[in-house]
């Protein structure tokens, strides 16, 4: 009898434990598992990829936008825009009728307009704004461009119509417009934030135009965003959406597989295979628009020697480094720009494996075998370079090879990028994703002399004849001419060696079955704007 | 009885002051500044240097220096977070109770379990019976925690997909922060799906709450097992037979109560150990409690955090422990003379 009612009652337990669903909780929403916290809400003032994801396409919209299928420019806030034929006046026609976001904390009294482009550009434009110096004053991303320097004024023509004058043609200009950095913010929230005295909150509890509008946050659990029922382009997508910051990649890929998370952010070349063997999950592959590469501090001795950064280079065999690192989902690099980049050069010749060679030039350079050297191994895992550490590891044996000792520096990350900047590394491997699909994007940031203060040119290397060939490059709007001013520049690269560029990643994109309407965005971070899930 | 009573209550003090001590020594022993370590505001600037300096009374000596600590730790100034730059002492309020809410679930499930497999082990002493509860909780005891947890992670969320792996609940709910233990905040939330948060709530709660428990359930039916051993074989049960009670009556009156009586702090004990194997289960099941926000500090270098995470789990534990000794005391007093011949 007794035993009866054992059975009885684990079958009831049982039964108790059938599948449910992931998808029957009555609560509707995407959980996305990113790979960390943003640094801000506002995108104007952070570089990182995952201040971009986490915000910039949910909560923001930008004048204009790429199109991620074609990468051509398209309407957004801007419905039309015209240049001047001296390429120094662009004119923005506003749309009309778009709202802000409502929220506990903000209610807009009046719709977008003018007076919000203004204060979005003049707030890290003008040094004077009231609003520049509010979280830091640093906007890294136009600093890396310069763009203080092209732009003369902007100016408002009508309740609706925008012109920017630059002070030099610049080709690349439009596209820096439709980058994930160059959001719209709200004027009207912006006032009475200043007129409550705390204008800080502009950037941690933030407004905008964007198919999302914010709800809460905190710091490396979760970011809540809710449906912007009033939104412009018309909005189908999911009631919530859902940050679940997880850092590590394969806890990630546990979510996934368990239904946790919808979407991944950054699935791991090594798991890619387990992703693509599960029926219930989707992986989606485009080819990326970045570079991973080996830079070489250009500002300290021996590094500052042409000789010695081109025997490195020559010293390492960069097939191996593909085969061993990124498994098969990367191109190797022949110079900064990616093969699906129009400016691309495919006659460009790469320099081979030469250990002798490379042994030569280190002696004409007067470096002794037993030399050592750090190379910095960034502590993240991106796209373009998904195992620094590793790759780092590889290097080291093939510098052994020519009579160099390494040692691989690794710190947590916001500590390394301060180290870096600082500058006391002697190499660092690390990479790049554009932001746009504008050529410009690679050879400015990387290595121009301006970009050394902002932080992006890692090598530290600064060359008047480079920087005049990009500047020329950006002033005229013809493709084959352009073209012909970043071959030269390309030579230049040969010759002085400052990176060595490895690969070009693919960008990968993982999701549940049920999940439509992703698309992996190869200008920049990822939307959510159109995205649905089917509820089975 | 008042004594045993002051005794406890003096025992508790001097070990928290011990421990205040013990932390405020550490901001000292940490590298770097000791300023930096006790704030938790790098990068210091001299005027507010000066301006802690002052507030931590650094400059007037060590005792009035700790005293000044000891003020600030009472009135819940436990600095900021070097990493987040958050309030240390608001952040242990928010995540303590899903750390002691996993810890009292586990601990309830190993006394419901653990407790009549023990005296069952025990009645039947040497039997068929207690051979079997006994290797079955050797095997439970031998299984290291985290092992555990990944083993059921493996098993039921990746293989078969029953139950979640991550959280204390899907974010698709969002559950407002009243009391910290999660199924009492749904309780007491006004949301429609009421039900289906709190099912979702114990899904989430299943693996983590099993992979905690089953040390625990295996040490308390050892604990018991042996308790009841002793005391069936001591006089006066043979006594309470001779007097012609029955089973049932001689278990009741006389096997039960003695043989919990003694091993009550022991029991309690065990939630100690709960606690900390908390914090490993917290870390593998991203349960958002004090464990895993602790080992993240200790991961970052974040010496305030956890110097203030040490504090709170240690002053937890004192208090606890201390406070069953107490309860058991109360309930359950003994005279003068056998006080003093126990301790």
């Amino acid at each position: 009898m007794r035993r009866r009612v054992l059975v009885v009652l684990a079958l009831s337990i049982l039964s108790g434990c059938q599948k449910p669903g992931q998808n029957s909780l009555p609560m509707e929403g995407l959980v996305y598992c990113s790979e960390g916290s943003p640094i801000t809400f506002n995108p104007q003032l952070d570089i990182s990829g995952t201040t971009a994801d986490a915000t910039s396409h949910q909560l923001y919209n930008r004048l204009i936008d790429f199109d991620p299928e074609t990468g051509k420019l398209v309407p957004s806030l801007a419905s039309s825009w015209s240049v001047s034929r001296d390429g120094l006046t662009y004119a923005f026609q506003l749309r009309k009728h778009v709202n802000f976001h409502q929220t506990a904390y903000f209610t807009p009294t009046r719709s977008f307009n003018a007076k919000d482009v203004l204060f979005s550009i003049n707030r890290w434009f003008d040094p004077n704004h009231p609003y520049h110096q509010v979280s830091g004053g640093r906007y890294p991303y136009f600093e890396s461009l310069g763009l203080q320097q092209i732009i003369k004024e902007v100016s408002l023509i009508n309740g609706f119509r925008v012109e920017i004058k630059l002070n030099y043609p610049d080709s690349s200009f439009l596209a820096t417009l439709a980058t994930d950095f160059a959001v719209i913010l709200s004027e009207e929230y912006a006032s009475q934030l200043m007129t409550e005295n705390r204008p800080e909150l502009i950037d941690s509890l933030p407004i905008g135009t964007g198919p999302f509008k914010f709800h809460r946050y905190r710091k490396d659990a979760y970011i809540r965003y809710s449906r912007h029922d009033g939104y412009w382009e018309g909005n189908q997508s999911v009631e919530q959406l859902i940050y679940d910051i997880t850092s590590r990649s394969s806890l990630r890929l546990a979510k996934l597989i368990t239904g946790e998370c919808d979407v991944i952010a950054y699935p791991a070349q090594t798991e890619l295979q387990v992703i693509e063997e599960r029926s219930d999950l989707y992986l989606e592959e485009r080819p990326g628009l970045n570079v991973g590469f080996w830079a070489f501090n250009t500002a300290r001795a021996p590094f500052d020697d042409a000789r010695v950064r081109r025997a490195l280079a020559l010293a390492v065999d960069r097939k191996t480094l593909l085969d061993a690192i990124y498994f098969d989902t990367a191109v190797a690099a022949k110079s900064l720009l990616p093969p699906s980049s129009w400016a691309y050069d495919d006659t460009l010749e790469q320099s081979s494996y030469n250990p002798v060679q490379a042994k030569k030039l280190l002696q004409e350079a007067g470096i002794e075998p037993g030399f050592t050297m750090t190379i910095w191994a960034m502590p993240v895992e991106r796209a373009y370079n998904p195992n620094a550490t590793k790759m780092a590891e590889l290097i080291k044996h093939y510098l052994a090879d020519v009579g160099i000792q390494v040692q691989i520096v690794s710190h947590e990350w916001s500590t390394f990028r301060r180290l870096l900047l600082k500058g006391q590394h002697d190499s660092v491997l690390i990479g790049w994703s554009a932001d746009n699909g504008d050529p410009d994007n690679f050879y400015r940031p990387l290595l121009s002399c301006s970009a050394i203060a902002s932080g992006s040119n890692r090598a530290n290397w600064c060359s008047a004849e480079y920087d005049k060939l990009i500047n020329l490059a950006v002033r005229t709007a013809d493709e084959s001419i352009r073209m012909s001013y970043y071959q030269q520049a390309n030579q230049i690269l040969m010759d002085q060696v400052p990176l060595l560029p490895i690969a070009h990643a693919y960008r990968f994109q993982a999701y549940r079955k049920g999940v439509s309407g992703l698309q992996i965005n190869p200008f920049g971070g990822i939307s959510f704007a159109n995205v649905s899930k089917d509820r089975d | 009885m008042l004594i045993a009573i002051a005794r406890r209550l003096n025992l508790l003090i001097i070990t928290l002051f011990i421990l205040c001590l013990a932390s405020y020594v550490l901001a000292f022993l940490f590298p770097g500044d000791a300023l930096t370590n006790l704030s938790g505001i790098p990068a210091l600037s001299a005027d507010q240097s000066h301006q802690l300096q002052l507030m931590y009374a650094l400059n007037e000596g060590w005792f009035s220096g700790f005293w000044t600590y000891l003020k600030l730790t009472l009135n819940g100034d436990w600095g900021v977070s070097l990493n987040s730059q958050t309030p240390i002492f608001e952040d242990i309020l928010k995540l303590l109770p899903a750390s002691l809410e996993l810890s009292l679930y586990a601990m309830v499930i190993s006394l419901v379990v653990g407790l009549p497999l023990g005296v069952l082990a025990g009645l039947k002493h040497r039997s068929y019976t207690d051979m079997s509860i006994l290797s079955v909780s050797l095997t439970g005891f031998s299984f290291p925690v985290f092992w555990l947890s990944l083993l059921l992670i493996l098993i039921f969320s990746l293989q078969l997909g029953y139950l979640p792996m991550s959280g204390r609940i899907s974010l698709l709910f969002d559950i407002p922060h009243s009391t910290g233990f999660i199924l009492v905040d749904i309780l007491r939330s006004e949301m429609p799906v009421k039900d289906a948060a709190l099912f979702d709530a114990l899904r989430h709660l299943v693996l983590p709450t099993l992979s905690l428990s089953i040390v625990t359930t295996a040490l308390v039916i050892r604990l018991i097992r042996r308790s009841v051993v002793t005391v069936y074989a001591s006089d006066f049960i043979k006594a309470a037979y001779t007097k012609g009670l029955s089973h049932s009556q001689v278990f009741w009156r006389h096997g039960m109560k003695n043989a919990l009586l003694p091993i009550m702090p022991q029991l309690a004990m065990q939630f100690t150990v709960l606690l900390t194997n908390a914090m490993i289960v917290e870390v593998i099941f991203s349960w958002p409690g004090i464990g895993e926000w602790l080992i993240q500090a200790i991961y970052q270098r974040d010496f305030p955090a956890i110097r203030g995470g040490m504090l709170a789990v240690s002053a937890v534990v004192v208090t606890f422990t201390i406070s069953v000794e107490l309860l058991v005391r109360i309930l359950y007093p003994l005279n003068k003379r056998q006080f003093y011949a126990q301790t």
